[in-house]
């Protein structure tokens, strides 16, 4: 029997589509906030909001707690939660990672200088894609990272004192 | 007693599809050329059994019976009657009822037209067509049966998600159904033709109505799914490249291949192995395309509730299909042996084939490519407009050149003299380009480009359906109303998408706000109560400075109570020219309200132009030669 080369591409592309499919079936969605909590940190790459470098998994050191903070200059609540990011910067087991999110670089940079800059690592998610790693509904939320790259609390909306409390406390935990 | 009934009318369904499935199995082995009576009765009590399981459910929604899970998780007795009938559709049970009668009245209509024609060709579609009924029919039993009751009744519904109640929804899913399901019937008429080992003209002319209706409802489908998105989700785009939409994208461009190619076939008898290649790959996208939509592993607007067991056994019967299908295909030892000149329609056709295909790769790439990534490198990547845009729009002009072009040629063969009034034309084209250009100030060189080509697109159509006119023959009428309602829409989409503006802003009661030349003034505030949600309503009084204009627009949120949901209607303001389109949204604990205005320009031609292309579709379809 002769056989073609065209039939047998075309099979095992077509096999390995529908492989690729049934694994897809049993992967968990993570978009869900509520899952999100407990589980490690995905890859990710996000550009810098000053400049063209990628910030890197990796770039989250295993000595650190990390608070990545979503947040845009057109978002009002983000100026109320505001002073709480800015008496965090003081703790000093803990990195913020600020993701501006679906934002000018302009505006962004001009709410920074005028409330503070309390970001160790600004970020910018100018279209939105890179937040849904973080399963983000909106701006502002938070997601407190351990030093094993574990998201251990999410803060959905402005965090107030009491959330204040909480990280101090999970920090301290430590 | 409702669940009894619709139960009794599926399994019976069920019980007849396996009749006829080896009644036209007996009756092809037999020598005699005539098809048997009882089949004909047969599918007559098949029809008739799934239409009426689904006026029953459809009675239930009415009724309110929420003795039905399906009722009672979708809808609600305060609802109007239409959102109560659109209900039926609106979720999964009653949209995958509506899928297999929409398979059975299909396989109806063309064992009727195709009875006298060829004995084994229509048995063996009529077979094929039926074990697909049959796959879904179990599939509808086993885990989506629209009649499952739900003990103690509860008294009333839990009602259909407010963003689902609006017209342009209520018909955009069977319109789409029509599309994408109606594609079964050439699939099982390709397996026949393979089996039935059918002249390859014949098998053309029999399938090629069914091709453009389903062409055309799968257009007009997705227009009607863009208008609901446009002025619905507020966002003031109309097309998101969301894996959705590029599900019922992906069947579009085989159709729009087949509809071509199958042109060649009747007319040629050539391309016969592509024409059957393409018949099939349409269902197998538009069941893989459902397969995506309905397991829930991709994430997008269109959310269904979510079951893994579903996903399983659509992919099971998916795989099935393809291997079947693939088995019965290669069995076909048969080669096309044509030669094509390089000036004649048959090449032009294949161009258009070629492009199609570009455009499924493409999108069917950038669709599934996130899923691949997360199955073996466990990274999520989103895959967004800019790819599309990208690695589609370049390829629109050649497209749109050749698509002025290729009508006109001839079959066969042709010597191309033309060159006088193309250049003519590119010329004019050009000009009315530098025009544009002048009037509205920049825009890059590739919309440029697009322009150009759309421009030289209408401008050549209508040239030759002027001339074509004198001889009083309106034959070409449908290829030329799509040939050009699709430049105008090329056109249309790339100045739209060049000289949309959009301004954000946070405006109190009683502000106003001036950005460039336009003023926006907030008046004021009213809560409004309706029929089944209470509305607070905004009044903007927008004035543009420069062109001395102003127009009120009331945006409005609304506050549903069964379920209690929130939506954020636009106020768009239509004309000819361009959209206005304002949302506001509340910002919480503040007095402040987001608001997002867009000048959105000649989003009317946008909708005129798509149902024009779709409208040659269905006039082919009535217009006899």
């Amino acid at each position: 029997m002769k056989i073609s080369f065209l039939k047998i591409i075309s099979i095992s592309l077509v096999a390995f589509a529908i492989i690729v499919f049934f694994l897809a079936l049993n992967v968990d969605k993570r978009y869900s906030t509520e899952k999100i909590v407990g589980k490690s940190v995905d890859n990710f790459e996000i550009l810098f909001l000053n400049n063209d470098e990628m910030f890197k998994k990796q770039d989250l050191t295993n000595d650190k707690y990390h608070l990545i903070n979503i947040w845009a200059s057109w978002c009002l609540p983000c100026k109320k939660e505001h002073p709480i990011l800015m008496n965090l910067k003081k703790e000093n087991n803990l990195k913020i990672v600020g993701i501006n999110f679906k934002d000018k670089k302009l505006n962004a940079n001009n709410f920074l200088r005028e409330l503070g800059n309390p970001y160790d690592f600004s970020l910018s998610d100018k279209d939105g894609t890179k937040s849904i790693l973080f399963g983000v509904y909106g701006v502002p939320e938070s997601i407190l990272i351990d030093n094993n790259h574990k998201i251990i609390s999410k803060f959905i909306g402005p965090l107030n004192f009491k959330d204040y409390e909480d990280i101090l406390q999970l920090l301290n935990e430590k | 007693m409702l669940s009894n009934l619709g139960n009794f009318l599926l399994f019976g369904s069920i019980f007849i599809t396996l009749s006829i499935i080896y009644f036209a199995y007996q009756n092809i082995k037999e020598k005699n050329i005539q098809i048997e009576k009882n089949l004909v009765y047969l599918s007559f009590f098949q029809i008739t059994f799934i239409i009426t399981s689904f006026l029953l459910l459809i009675f239930a929604f009415v009724f309110s019976d929420f003795s039905l899970i399906a009722v009672y998780q979708n809808s609600h007795t305060a609802k109007p009657i239409f959102y109560k009938i659109a209900g039926v559709w609106g979720n999964h049970e009653g949209s995958l009822l509506l899928w297999v009668n929409i398979m059975v009245i299909f396989s109806f209509l063309f064992f009727l037209f195709n009875y006298k024609f060829n004995k084994s060709y229509s048995l063996y579609t009529l077979l094929v067509q039926n074990i697909l009924i049959l796959g879904f029919l179990v599939f509808l039993i086993s885990n989506s049966n629209p009649f499952f009751k739900i003990l103690p009744i509860p008294l009333e519904g839990l009602g259909l998600n407010p963003i689902l109640q609006d017209p342009a929804l209520a018909i955009h899913p069977p319109l789409l159904y029509l599309g994408f399901v109606g594609s079964s019937i050439y699939f099982s008429a390709a397996m026949a033709a393979i089996l039935s080992n059918i002249y390859g003209k014949n098998f053309a002319s029999s399938i090629k109505v069914w091709v453009l209706i389903s062409w055309s409802f799968q257009s007009l489908g997705i227009i009607v799914g863009s208008i609901w998105a446009y002025y619905e989700l507020g966002w003031g785009g109309f097309w998101f490249w969301d894996p959705v939409e590029n599900a019922s994208l992906i069947p579009w461009f085989c159709m729009t291949a087949l509809a071509h190619s199958v042109l060649v076939l009747e007319k040629r008898n050539y391309l016969y192995n592509w024409v059957l290649i393409l018949s099939i790959i349409t269902f197998i996208s538009s069941v893989t395309g459902t397969f995506l939509v309905r397991s829930g592993i991709l994430n997008s607007v269109h959310t269904f509730a979510n079951d893994p067991a579903r996903g399983m056994y659509i992919l099971i019967f998916l795989s099935l299909m393809i291997f079947f299908s693939f088995v019965i295909f290669f069995k076909r030892k048969i080669y096309d042996n044509f030669y094509l000149e390089p000036v004649s329609k048959e090449t032009f056709i294949l161009s258009n084939n070629w492009f199609m295909m570009f455009y499924l790769a493409t999108v069917l790439i950038g669709t599934i490519y996130p899923i691949f990534t997360q199955v073996l490198y466990d990274t999520k990547i989103s895959v967004g407009p800019p790819f599309y845009n990208s690695v589609i729009a370049p390829i629109i002009i050649p497209f749109l050149i050749m698509m002025a072009i290729g009508p006109k040629i001839r079959w066969i063969k042709q010597k191309y003299n033309d060159f006088k009034s193309v250049i003519l034309i590119l010329i004019l084209s050009c000009a009315m380009n530098f025009l544009i250009f002048s009037f509205f100030k920049s825009y890059d060189l590739l919309s440029n480009l697009i322009i150009i080509s759309s421009l030289f697109l209408i401008i050549h159509s209508i040239k030759d359906f002027i001339i074509n006119s004198k001889t009083k023959s309106y034959y070409n009428l449908p290829s030329f109303l799509s040939h050009t309602g699709f430049g105008i829409l090329m056109l249309f989409i790339i100045l739209n998408h060049n000289f949309s503006k959009e301004y954000d802003l946070n405006i109190k009661v009683g502000e106003t706000k001036k950005i460039d030349n336009i003023e926006i003034k907030f008046q004021d505030l009213k809560i409004k109560k309706r029929e089944n949600y209470n509305a607070i309503v905004g009044n903007f009084n927008i004035i543009d400075i420069k062109k001395n204009y102003q127009r009120n627009l009331n945006p409005e949120i609304r506050i549903y109570d069964n379920p209690q949901t929130l939506t954020f209607e636009s106020a768009i303001k239509t004309n000819l020219k361009q959209d206005l389109y304002l949302t506001m949204s509340n910002i919480d604990g503040s007095d402040f309200y987001n608001v997002k205005f867009q000048i959105k320009p000649f989003m009317l031609w946008i909708w005129f132009a798509a149902f024009l292309t779709a409208s040659g579709g269905l006039l082919r379809t009535f217009l006899k030669k």
